[in-house]
């Protein structure tokens, strides 16, 4: 299993691609947005949460057709099927490393770019807590629907379609912490739900991501 | 005889066969009695005026949209339990019905909106989630248009709608959490008091029943079309073997 995760992170890191792109995507998108509504500073600070958490996971889409597609074009992923290790710790493995190439960095270069929307330190403080919070289940959807189009020729397109509904409930309740954080009311509440989406994702959504690699493997 | 008799397609085809002209006309008069009684013979509201005959076609339609989903989630367990082609094939025909009853609540919601909320759309939460509601729809009819093998198709359809429904449902309650809106409670409701007065209840009521039966017509229909599909696909391929 270490060894899975291992190579994976290795791979990640080294062919490139998907480890920065998701970052600089994100630093872009940040840097769109104040020419987008004009660089108000007061405005900024108010849209900061919501903007940040569309942008961590515009992000993390990008990097999602990645997940299986190399492992199933060079026939890594029949190998992993038939391996001795049950498919669902695969899948939970593919999203963890998945996590940790752009979950984990996007939480950490979030507070950076707060600064860039004029985010005050208690908002950040917010930000970082619900995105190390709800990017895991982002990257545990990602990875079901990665595993749903794995077969398909265009598949990232269509992941697009299927995830980010997905992902609705944990934007919504995420945001809402941050929003709720910034303005000094109660946010635990919000930040709770997140936990729980993340704490069910881990529980039910391996299964469904190796129903769904069987049957695109059969 | 049991239910699982009609799994074998030839069997659901004589049976719907036959059941397919007596639905239709009965869903034909049901809509044509429920809509015309609704539009031309109840008093318009003392408050919303003749705007209030539009919920002969939007709550019908909002109910369906909701109920085709529930319909091909129970068609995706069905599948993956006992691999009833018919079953999956249902859910594939149901989805663009679905589709298109979310459509039709989300715009006559949207026409209602106008001249009573001062606006086509609100983000309020029965809204939103109607529309997380049709980008969930999207997604699963874009996934059965995109996989050749049907099979597979039906298998990860079924995967997709069992968890789709799980976050359809999640979102329901997360938009009200997250925002607090303009939409008036239940019309109507099995456990408590109807909320509408009884000369708009009783066609509205037949307009619902007409908007079930239309379902079903055009869900036996496209079930039909699709194992007709499935059947020549079939014959084609065995040309070509042979």
């Amino acid at each position: 299993m270490i060894a899975l995760l291992r190579r994976d992170l290795m791979l990640a890191i080294r062919v490139g691609g998907g480890f920065g792109l998701g970052l600089a995507f994100f630093l872009i998108l940040v840097v769109l947005v104040p020419f987008g509504v004009g660089p108000n500073a007061e405005m900024l600070s108010r849209i900061a949460p919501g903007i940040l958490w569309v942008g961590a996971l515009l992000a993390c889409l990008l990097s999602l057709d990645r997940i299986f597609q190399l492992d199933f074009e060079d026939g890594t992923l029949d190998l992993l099927a038939t391996s001795p290790l049950p498919l669902e710790a695969a899948a939970t493995l593919k999203a963890l490393s998945h996590w940790l190439t752009t979950g984990l960095p996007l939480t950490l270069a979030a507070p950076v770019l707060g600064v860039l929307l004029n985010m005050d330190a208690q908002a950040t403080a917010w930000l970082i807590t619900s995105l190390a919070l709800g990017t895991p289940a982002l990257s545990m959807l990602g990875t079901f629907g990665a595993a749903l189009t794995v077969g398909l020729k265009r598949g990232g397109l269509l992941i697009s379609l299927l995830v980010l509904p997905l992902y609705m409930p944990t934007l919504i309740f995420g945001a809402e912490a941050v929003r709720r954080g910034a303005d000094g009311l109660a946010a635990t509440t919000p930040l709770l739900f997140v936990a729980a989406i993340t704490a069910g994702c881990a529980a039910l959504l391996p299964f469904a991501t190796a129903a769904a690699l069987r049957m695109n493997l059969r | 005889m049991s239910i699982w008799e009609y799994a074998n397609p030839t069997r659901f085809m004589q049976t719907s066969g036959k059941l397919l002209p007596a639905v239709t006309v009965l869903s034909l008069v049901c809509l044509v009695v429920g809509l015309v009684w609704g539009f031309f013979f109840t008093p318009d509201d003392f408050r919303q005026g003749s705007t209030v005959k539009i919920i002969y076609l939007h709550v019908p339609s909002a109910l369906m949209a909701i109920n085709a989903w529930l319909m091909m989630l129970v068609c995706s367990l069905i599948w993956l339990i006992r691999r009833h082609h018919v079953s999956a094939l249902a859910a594939k025909a149901a989805a663009p019905v679905g589709v298109t009853m979310t459509l039709i609540a989300l715009a006559t919601g949207a026409i209602w909106g106008e001249p009573m909320w001062g606006t086509y759309w609100a983000w309020d939460p029965r809204l939103t989630s109607f529309l997380i509601l049709f980008l969930f729809y999207l997604g699963y009819i874009a996934l059965w248009a995109a996989i050749e093998n049907p099979d597979t198709a039906a298998d990860l359809t079924s995967v997709l709608c069992l968890v789709g429904s799980v976050f359809a449902l999640l979102s329901r309650y997360a938009v009200n959490f997250w925002n607090q809106g303009l939409h008036q409670g239940a019309s109507l409701s099995l456990d408590k008091e109807e909320n509408v007065a009884d000369v708009f209840y009783f066609p509205l009521l037949v307009s619902i029943a007409g908007f079930v039966l239309l379902f079903l017509a055009l869900v036996l229909l496209r079930t039909r079309t699709e194992i007709r599909a499935r059947r020549t696909a079939a014959l084609v391929a065995q040309e070509r073997m042979a």
